[in-house]
């Protein structure tokens, strides 16, 4: 049997019920053992702008997005005129029949620079302004045509089930385009009934009444209609396989690790993480009594990282989670923390700057800043996870850095991840260590001293409420009490002492999880963060045709870890950027650090992310001697 | 354990310029903590930045000096995390009412059980002297190039409106006054302001000692100054909400509110307002965890041998297909 690759996609008003559908489409490809990776866009809008969720299901492990659409579902005009031109020219549309008249100045949420762009396709095509001539020219195209039409689905259904209020009900739309899309794929009607059930667990009535709309609209596609071209088929399941979002992966693991303060002030996309962690923030400890996260809402981000910076200093593994512009107003505390050694770990979800840029949208724009983020030096780590599984064990070790250094942790994350939901492994708390460095539990009478001299730079740290153990901070220079000093020789030794703990821990984390080596080649990509998934994506395909790329993917960032990187690059001749911002950020700290420069860059900064399609594209150019040195990506809208 | 004051003092040269009203404050918080008995190791001192900022290294306890303007968090952060500590921030008019506003008025919706106290001089003493928000407008302190500008802000009032439940006035020059002030706040049952008036001999020129002692304004008849202070206690003011009812909350809010506005000639100390009927921080969360006094963040138990003891099977088993 080939193999089984194919990405559905369906689009709506955001506050449509959208998620929910790709949700349960996802939930039951999964349950039929298929790998699953999807994605989430959406615009900066609580209802009625164009949202979508991509969901690329395979029978092989995928970890990227693909440029172009299998199966668009769109039961509004707007999915379809933004969406078709995706579609593959051997892939389906499944669409409201009732729609076919719509031209596109009707649709209001179609924003200008858009519109001029499908009309110049469709005067092209010698189409007219609406659906239908979009349509005439998918199916000139080779594409197959489904027309659906949902109200009238709902309205027999009111009328066989008796029950005049779901006539009404517009969102469970959602529901029948999923069972009409999973009946025609050709997967059983049970996991899709389970993933309904499980989707609304926590309302009985609306489950039921779902899985009838399901059902009904299930046999419906497979009576009616003939079977989609490509069919999904049932495999065996692998066990202990989840289906996570990105973000759930950073609150596992911190509440895996023993992280029990949590502040935030709520921002797009880091917001779900801490909503998480309130959702569940009670829990079982072993042979002990419940434990449980604080979480806090806060008035800004300063105050966030200010409540955690204070709990840090009891003992308590706390953290904040933020995206750039939060970020950026906790640039001053950062130092704090910085000067007085405290470990705290800052996740941080990265969308597009600057300023509030597209907040919705894809980034990895602020590196170069959570590097330099605050006045003057000092020292902290910047380590970057590449996926959702990678976020919850990686969680767990930037809390181990943050205490054996007693340093404050940036956790680079990103939208792409935090609004991913994939099938992966079921996350293993028992391969998760804690190493709490030389935090003291007792402390003898003889004269405590915070800043105590030490050779590895580190002193053994001290928490509010020990007896004994009185120390002070303050944000000014201090002594090794912690009082303010401005003594030259003084200022010498504390300047030097934190510094050095940053080259402490460049030797003492284990290479492997500096960076990760997948292969050295003569071609090598260096990357950072989520672009691993598209990267490995498109060196599985280059492979495919006989072509070997290397890729080293660099998760501690800072400090950065030269040497190690410039041996492993010692035998490649040309190394290639990929990264989503537009000044390769980590290509600069490449140029900046090794005794050579970067050869190629492929950058994409829309907002959108990278699609292993475009990697393997524009790595072949440069294999083919034929791209620029700097390659633009653009696909997606 | 009887506490002595002198327990509560460090070594460290104190900076403040002769007469300075801060010196008066650190006292009325040694006494405080000495006669409330609380161990060096269960309190902690929060300071802003500023002249006020260097108070909790004159205090031998936990002393963190933060942040212009972000004491509250930072102390809200600690008090949260370990509910045991007596929690005191500390800093001045411009750190907590300028720059750090929002976070005063967004502690006052909290109520976590602390203590705020806040040095009130009227300038930015270490920067040399511009107005700070409680500068009368049309005053022209010493280093001011021209008169201020801007209204001044009510702490009183804005404490009130901010939901703090605990709400008093202090004057440094009267430190017995002051320590009954400190140990009423800390003993609150919930967030406790302390709004205390706090000549700068440097830079305020205008609301100076002499000034608060009415030393302009004598008495023709007796030959004595009138004094602008006066304590709230002695007129029968009654600053408690006895009952839980809302005629009983406005009537005492109404009228902490007109006590807060007097100024010129006559200013009031004391305790303006207090209510412990509103339920602290604490007991909201506990209402939504049950063991968290019991089992606070920076006590729970995380680990054994390096390995996690949470066990999130179940957030995980909610998760697989």
């Amino acid at each position: 049997m080939s193999s089984i690759d194919l990405t559905w996609v369906i689009g709506g008003p955001q506050g449509g019920g959208v998620e929910t559908a790709a949700n349960i489409f996802a939930g039951a490809c999964a349950g039929c053992g298929l790998k699953v990776f999807g994605k989430r866009e959406y615009y900066s809008n609580i209802k009625g702008e164009h949202s979508y969720f991509g969901v690329r299901v395979s029978d092989k492990i995928i970890r990227s997005n693909v440029s172009g659409i299998t199966m668009l579902v769109g039961f509004d005009a707007e999915t379809l005129f933004r969406h078709a031109d995706e579609v593959f020219d051997d892939g389906a549309i499944v669409y409201e029949s009732n729609l076919v008249a719509m031209q596109i100045d009707e649709v209001p949420t179609l924003d200008a620079q858009f519109k001029a762009r499908l009309k110049k396709h469709l005067v092209s095509k010698n189409k007219p302004f609406t659906i239908q001539g979009l349509l005439d020219e998918s199916k000139e195209r080779g594409i197959t045509l489904y027309p659906v039409s949902f109200k009238e689905i709902l309205a027999n259904l009111s009328d066989e089930t008796k029950n005049p209020k779901i006539r009404g009900m517009f969102r469970m739309q959602n529901v029948l385009a999923v069972s009409v899309s999973i009946g025609l794929l050709g997967l059983p009607p049970e996991t899709l009934l389970k993933s309904v059930g499980s989707i609304f667990s926590r309302k009985a009535d609306i489950a039921e009444m779902n899985k009838i709309a399901a059902n009904y609209a299930y046999n419906l596609a497979t009576v009616k209609y003939s079977k989609f071209r490509y069919q999904l088929s049932q495999i065996p399941k692998e066990d202990h396989t989840m289906l996570v979002q990105g973000f759930q992966s950073t609150s596992l693991g911190k509440i895996a690790c023993g992280c029990r303060f949590q502040s935030y002030y709520p921002i797009t996309p880091a917001s779900d993480e801490s909503v998480f962690l309130e959702s569940n923030e009670i829990f079982e400890v072993e042979n002990n009594r419940p434990g449980s996260t604080l979480v806090v809402q806060t008035e800004d981000e300063i105050s966030a990282i200010g409540m955690v910076i204070g709990s840090a200093l009891t003992g308590t593994r706390s953290s904040t989670s933020t995206s750039g512009p939060g970020f950026s107003l906790m640039a001053e505390a950062l130092g704090w923390a910085g000067i007085n050694e405290v470990p705290i770990v800052i996740t941080l979800y990265q969308r597009s700057g600057p300023s509030t840029g597209l907040p919705t949208r894809h980034g990895q724009d602020d590196l170069q800043f959570a590097i330099h983020a605050g006045h003057g030096d000092f020292p902290r780590i910047v380590y970057a996870s590449g996926d959702t599984e990678e976020g919850f064990y990686d969680t767990a070790k930037c809390f181990n850095f943050a205490d054996v250094y007693q340093i404050p942790v940036i956790h680079m994350m990103d939208k792409f991840i935090a609004s991913t939901v994939s099938t992966v492994k079921r996350f293993d708390s028992t391969k998760i260590t804690i190493e709490r460095g030389k935090l003291l539990e007792k402390i003898g009478e003889s004269g405590y001293q915070r800043f105590t001299p030490s050779p590895d730079g580190i002193s053994p740290r001290s928490r509010l409420g020990l007896e004994n153990g009185i120390f002070w901070n303050t944000g000014d220079e201090s002594d090794e009490a912690g009082h303010i000093s401005e003594d030259p020789e003084n200022r010498i030794y504390k300047m030097d002492k934190r510094a050095h703990k940053l080259e402490v821990a460049l030797e003492k984390i284990p290479k492997e999880d500096q960076a990760t080596n997948y292969g050295i080649s003569d071609f090598c990509i260096l990357s950072w963060g989520s672009t691993k998934g598209p990267i490995l994506d498109a060196i599985d395909m280059l492979k495919k045709e006989g072509l070997k790329v290397g890729f080293i993917q660099i998760k501690m960032l800072h400090p950065f870890p030269a040497q190690y990187i410039q041996s492993l690059l010692s035998g490649v001749k040309t190394i290639i950027d990929i990264e989503a911002n537009q000044s390769g950020q980590m290509g600069s700290l490449l140029n900046e650090y090794l005794d050579r420069k970067v050869d190629y860059y492929i950058l994409k900064y829309t907002g959108r992310p990278i699609t292993c399609n475009e990697v393997f594209d524009s790595i072949k150019k440069i294999i083919d001697n034929k791209a620029e040195k700097k390659q633009v990506l653009t696909y997606g809208i | 354990m009887v506490s002595n004051v002198a327990d509560y003092k460090t070594d460290v040269h104190n900076d403040w310029c002769p007469g300075c009203g801060d010196f008066g404050i650190v006292s009325a918080i040694q006494m405080a903590l000495a006669e409330m008995e609380i161990p060096r190791h269960k309190a902690a001192v929060f300071s802003g930045v500023g002249c006020s900022g260097k108070t909790s290294h004159y205090l031998n306890t936990y002393g963190v000096h933060t942040l212009h303007g972000r004491v509250l968090p930072f102390s809200q952060g600690a008090k949260l995390a370990n509910p045991e500590m007596t929690v005191v921030a500390v800093g001045g008019d411009g750190d907590g009412l300028g720059i750090g506003a929002g976070h005063f008025v967004a502690a006052g919706r909290r109520n976590v059980d602390m203590t705020y106290i806040i040095f009130n001089n009227g300038v930015y003493g270490l920067t040399k002297g511009q107005a700070s928000p409680t500068l009368k407008l049309g005053l022209k302190t010493k280093s001011l190039p021209e008169p201020n500008v801007n209204q001044s802000v009510n702490p009183i009032a804005l404490a009130i409106a901010s939901g703090y439940t605990f709400v008093a006035r202090g004057y440094a020059y009267d430190v017995r006054q002051l320590k009954d002030l400190i140990v009423a706040a800390v003993k609150h049952r919930g967030l406790s302001f302390l709004d205390v008036l706090q000549p700068c001999p440097t830079y305020n020129d205008i609301n100076t000692r002499d000034w608060f002692s009415g030393m302009d304004n004598i008495d023709e008849m007796t030959n004595k100054p009138r004094p602008r202070i006066y304590k709230l206690e002695d007129t029968g003011y009654d600053a408690f909400v006895h009952i839980d009812s809302p005629d009983e909350e406005n009537e005492k809010l109404t009228q902490a509110l007109i006590k807060s506005n007097e100024w010129d000639s006559k200013i009031p100390t004391g305790i303006f307002y207090k209510n412990e009927i509103i339920a602290p921080y604490d007991e909201r969360m506990s209402a939504r965890i049950p063991n968290y006094l019991e089992n606070p963040p920076a006590y729970q138990e995380i680990s054994y041998a390096g390995k996690s003891l949470t066990d999130i099977s179940k957030m995980l088993d909610a998760l697989e297909i």
